[in-house]
C-alpha cells in the first residue's frame, strides 16, 4: 500500500481536521480540566463523531462500521492529535474494540461492537498494575466460584475507567504474577459489587483511574477468548494501540512543531526573528528529520495492520518508541524556543508537553519498547 | 500475468543463467570493488564478465534510455530489478560517479550529441569520472571557486586547484566547476566542463586519509585546454547543474542510512559474536543491545521514509530539498553504525593492521574512520541542516 494518502484519504483528513479544529480545539480541553468535568470528555460530540462514521472506521459494516481500516482510523486520530481533542478512542474504538474483535464469539462481537460504533458505550481496558508499563505482571487473580470466577486486585492508569460502561479487565487463572501464561480477559460491570473506581487526575487533563476488585464475581461467559489466549490477544491489542496512540502523538507533534516553528518566525529578539539564529534553526532543522521518519513508520504501521503484515510487533513497536521520543523532544523544544511565556499555563504548548508525557508512557515507552524489540529479534 | 510479473520471470531466469556465482557474494572491501575505467583493475574475471553481461544489457543504469546506453525500464521494472539482484545477492557490477552522479545531470542538461557521446561509455564502465567540486578555498562555500577557464579560440584554458578530488588519479575524466566569468555575481559565473584526466596540464596526487586509504587527491591544472564542446548546458549555467549533481551525490550518500549495504555485518550479529550470551537471549550488556535496538527501529524508520519518498514522486510530488533530510539522517545513522561496531568488538574493533585481527575487524576499524568522512562529504551536515532551515521550514536569513 502506497505510503502518501490517496485523495479519499486526503478528504477524510480535511473533513475531520476542520470539524475538530472547531468542535474540539485544545481550548475545549482546558475548559474540561478548568470545570473539573466530571466525564472528562464530550459525550455529544463522540456521539457526533460516531455517527460521521469515524469512531468505527476501522471497524467491518456488517457490524456497525465504516469498514474502512486503520489507514482512515490513524487519520481521524491525527488530527484528534492535532487539538489535543479528549474523547474515549484509545479506550472504546481501539483497546474495547480490538479485544472484542480478536477475542469475542461470533455473538459477543454482534451484540457489542454495534454500541461501539455507534458511541453508545464507552469501555475501558483495565491491565496496568504499576508504575511500569508492563502489561504481562499480572497479580489480579480469576479463581473459580461456583459457576463463574472471583476476580480480586487492583489495576491503575485504566483509561477512562471511571466512565466505562463496560470493564475489560485481565485477570490471571493460573501461573505465578510474571508469567504471560495463565492470563485471561474477563468483561467486568463497572457497577458489579467489590468493584472500587476513583478517578485518578494525570498531567494532561484526560481521564484515567485507579479501580480496585475485591471478591467480585463474574459468571463464566464474562471471559473473553479461550483459555490460554489471554497473552497473545493481548499482544494483539497492545500492539494496536501503539500504532494507534502513534497516530494521535503524531498529529499533537506536528502541530506543536509547526506552532514553534511559527514562533521562531514571529518573536523578535537583537532585532531579528529569532529563528534567524542558526543554533535554532539546526535544532528545528533536525526536529523536521525526526517528525519526518515519525510520519513514515506511523502511515507504514496503519497499512502494516490492515495488510495483515507478518512482523508486525516490530513495526509497531518502532513506530511507539519513535513516536513518543520524537512528541516528548518536540515538546520540550517547543516549551525551551517559547522562552518564558513557554512556561506559562496560558500559553499552550505546555499542554503539549504534558500530553507528551503521558502519552509517551501510555503503552510503553521508549526504552519499553526497544527492550520488546530487541527480544523480538533474538537478541 | 502482468506485464511487471512477466519482466519478473524473465529477469529471474537470465540473473540465474547469468550472474556467475563469485557474483553472489558480498564484496570484501576496496580492493575487490569494480569501478571501471580505461585501467580498470578486477579481483576475478567473473568480475569483468559481469559488468560486460550488466553492461550490455544497460542494466548498470537501468533507468536510463536505451539510445544512451541504459536499460530503458520504468521505475517498477527498476525496482524488481532491484529485487531479484537482492534475491540472488548479487553484487552491483560497477560503481561509478557517472552513473550516480554525472550520468542524471547529463540526461537534464547536455545536448544530445553529448548524450550519445558520453552516456554509453558511462554505463559500459568503460570510462570513470570524477567530481572535481571543492578547492582549498571554497568547500562548503563551494560558490567561492576559483579554478578559471578562459575561451582561446576554440578551447577554454584551465587554471587552478581542487582538492579532495575522490579517485582523481584513478579516474579518466572529471567533471568540473570552473569560473568563467570572474566579473559576475559568484553564483552566475560558474561553468559545468568536461574533460579527460590525460590532458597535458593535468596533475593528480593522492592525499592519505584517516582510514590510511588514499581515496582523495589535490588536483592541479595549468593551461589546461579543453574543446569548448565539452562545456554543458549554458555558458555561466553551471550552477544550477552542480546544484542539481549535488542533489543525485546525496541521495546516494544516504542510502548508507540503509545499513553499510551488503558488505556490512548485522549489529545483533556482531553483538552475539563479541558479547555472547546464549543464541536467543538478550545480549549480556544492557547499555548496547539498547543501542542495537535504537539502530534498528531507526533503520525501519528510515527505509520507510525513502519509501514514501519514492511514493510520492510517483504521485509527482517529489520535493527536492528533502534530499538534505535523507543526506543529513542517513550519514548520521550510519556514523552512529560504525561507532557502535567498533564498541561491540572491542579491542578488536580497534586494531590497525597485521597480527591479531581478522580482516573483517580491521575492516570495522577502517570503516568506522571511514563513515566520518560521510557527513562532510557532499556537503556537511551543518550544511544540509541549512538547507532544510531555509528551503523546507522557511527560516529566516
Ligand atoms: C571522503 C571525502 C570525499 C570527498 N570527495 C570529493 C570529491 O570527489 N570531489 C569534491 O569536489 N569534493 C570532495 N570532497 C569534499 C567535500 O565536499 C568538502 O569537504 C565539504 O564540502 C566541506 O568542505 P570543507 O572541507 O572545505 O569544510 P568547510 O567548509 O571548511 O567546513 C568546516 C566546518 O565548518 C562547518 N561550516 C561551514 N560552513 C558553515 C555554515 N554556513 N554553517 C554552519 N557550519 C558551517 C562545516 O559543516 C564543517 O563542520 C570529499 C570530502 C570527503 C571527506
Amino acid at each position: 500500500m502506497s505510503l502518501i494518502l490517496s485523495e479519499e484519504q486526503e478528504f477524510l483528513r480535511d473533513t475531520v481536521r476542520e470539524f475538530v479544529q472547531e468542535n474540539a480545539p485544545v481550548t475545549a480541553l482546558r475548559a474540561l480540566r478548568d470545570s473539573q468535568d466530571p466525564d472528562g470528555f464530550s459525550r455529544e460530540l463522540w456521539k457526533e463523531m460516531a455517527e460521521l462514521g469515524w469512531v468505527g472506521a476501522a471497524l467491518p459494516e456488517d457490524l456497525g462500521g465504516a469498514g474502512l481500516g486503520f489507514a482512515e482510523l490513524g487519520i481521524v486520530l491525527e488530527e484528534c492529535g492535532r487539538t489535543l481533542a479528549a474523547s474515549p478512542y484509545l479506550s472504546t474504538a481501539v483497546l474495547g474494540a480490538s479485544a472484542l474483535e480478536l477475542a469475542g464469539t461470533d455473538a459477543q462481537k454482534k451484540e457489542l461492537i454495534p454500541e461501539i460504533c455507534s458511541g453508545e458505550r464507552v469501555w475501558a481496558l483495565a491491565f496496568q498494575e504499576g508504575g511500569q508499563f508492563a502489561p504481562f505482571e499480572c497479580a489480579t487473580v480469576a479463581e473459580s466460584a461456583g459457576d463463574g470466577f472471583r476476580l480480586s486486585g487492583e489495576k491503575l492508569f485504566v483509561l477512562d475507567g471511571h466512565v466505562a460502561d463496560t470493564l475489560i479487565v485481565t485477570a490471571r487463572s493460573a501461573g505465578g504474577s510474571s508469567d504471560r501464561e495463565g492470563i485471561r480477559l474477563f468483561l467486568v460491570d463497572p457497577k458489579a459489587a467489590g468493584v472500587e473506581i476513583t478517578r485518578t487526575l494525570m498531567v494532561d487533563s484526560r481521564n484515567a483511574a485507579r479501580i480496585r476488585f475485591d471478591a467480585v464475581e463474574v459468571d463464566r461467559s464474562a471471559a473473553l477468548g479461550q483459555v490460554g489466549t489471554g497473552a497473545a490477544t493481548l499482544d494483539a491489542v497492545l500492539d494496536r494501540a501503539a500504532i494507534c496512540l502513534s497516530a494521535e502523538m503524531l498529529g499533537s507533534t506536528q502541530e506543536v512543531f509547526e506552532r514553534t516553528l511559527q514562533y521562531l518566525k514571529d518573536r523578535q529578539q537583537f532585532g531579528k526573528p529569532i529563528g534567524s539564529f542558526q543554533a535554532l534553526k539546526h535544532r528545528a532543522a533536525n526536529l523536521f528529520c525526526e517528525v519526518e521518519l515519525s510520519k513514515s513508520i506511523v502511515l507504514d504501521a496503519l497499512r502494516a495492520l490492515d495488510e495483515g503484515r507478518p512482523g508486525l510487533s516490530l513495526i509497531a513497536s518502532s513506530c511507539k518508541a519513535r513516536c513518543s521520543d520524537t512528541f516528548v523532544l518536540a515538546a520540550n523544544e517547543g516549551v525551551q524556543m517559547f522562552g518564558g511565556i513557554g512556561m506559562t499555563d496560558e500559553e499552550e504548548v505546555g499542554l503539549f508537553l504534558k500530553r507528551a508525557k503521558v502519552a509517551a508512557h501510555c503503552f510503553g515507552d521508549g526504552a519499553y519498547h526497544r527492550n520488546r524489540f530487541a527480544a523480538l529479534s533474538g537478541y | 500475468m502482468s506485464d511487471l510479473d512477466a519482466f519478473r520471470t524473465e529477469t529471474r531466469e537470465w540473473l540465474e543463467e547469468n550472474a556467475p556465482a563469485l557474483i553472489r557474494q558480498p564484496i570484501r572491501g576496496d580492493e575487490d570493488t569494480v569501478w571501471g575505467g580505461r585501467n580498470a583493475v578486477y579481483d576475478h574475471p567473473d568480475q569483468k564478465l559481469w559488468l560486460e553481461r550488466m553492461g550490455a544489457k544497460g542494466w548498470t543504469c537501468p533507468t536510463w534510455p536505451k539510445e544512451y546506453g541504459g536499460g530503458g525500464l520504468s521505475a517498477e521494472e527498476s525496482r524488481v530489478l532491484a529485487e531479484e539482484l537482492a534475491r540472488l545477492g548479487c553484487r552491483p557490477a560497477l560503481f561509478s560517479f557517472g552513473i550516480t552522479m554525472l550520468g542524471p545531470v547529463l540526461i537534464e542538461f547536455a545536448s544530445e550529441e553529448q548524450k550519445r557521446r558520453f552516456l554509453p561509455p558511462i554505463a559500459r564502465g568503460e570510462i570513470r569520472w570524477c567530481q572535481g567540486y571543492s578547492e582549498p578555498g571554497a568547500g562548503s562555500d563551494l560558490a567561492g571557486l576559483q579554478t578559471r577557464a578562459v575561451l582561446d579560440g576554440d578551447e577554454y584554458v584551465v587554471n587552478g586547484q581542487k582538492v579532495w578530488t575522490s579517485y582523481a588519479d584513478l579516474s579518466d575524466w572529471i567533471f568540473c566547476l570552473v569560473r568563467t566569468d570572474p566579473d559576475a555575481p559568484k553564483h552566475d559565473g560558474i561553468s559545468f566542463l568536461l574533460f579527460d584526466m590525460a590532458s597535458s596540464g593535468v596533475e593528480a596526487a593522492p592525499i592519505q586519509l584517516i582510514s590510511g586509504s588514499s581515496p582523495f587527491c589535490q588536483t592541479f591544472f595549468q593551461d589546461v585546454r579543453v574543446p569548448k564542446d565539452q562545456l554543458i548546458g549554458k555558458v555561466r549555467g553551471g550552477w544550477t547543474i552542480a546544484k542539481r549533481l549535488l542533489q543525485h551525490e546525496r541521495s546516494m550518500i544516504s542510502q548508507l542510512g540503509t545499513g553499510g549495504g551488503p558488505r556490512a555485518e548485522g549489529l545483533p550479529e556482531l553483538g552475539r559474536r563479541y558479547l555472547g550470551g546464549t543464541e536467543g537471549e538478550p545480549l549480556p550488556d544492557p547499555l548496547i543491545r539498547d543501542r542495537i535496538s535504537q539502530f534498528g527501529m531507526d533503520r525501519l524508520c528510515f527505509g520507510a521514509t525513502t519509501r514514501r519518498s519514492v511514493d510520492a514522486a510517483k504521485a509527482g510530488r517529489g520535493a527536492g530539498a528533502e534530499t538534505s533530510m535523507f543526506k543529513y539522517y542517513g550519514t548520521e545513522m550510519n556514523k552512529r553504525r560504525t561507532e557502535l561496531a567498533v564498541e561491540i568488538a572491542g579491542a578488536q574493533g580497534l586494531g590497525w593492521e597485521g597480527e591479531g585481527f581478522s580482516d573483517a575487524e580491521v575492516g570495522l576499524t577502517r570503516g568506522w574512520l571511514r563513515s566520518k568522512g560521510n557527513s562532510i562529504e557532499g556537503g556537511t551536515s551543518e550544511i544540509q541542516l541549512n538547507v532544510i532551515a531555509k528551503r523546507v521550514l522557511g527560516l529566516p536569513d
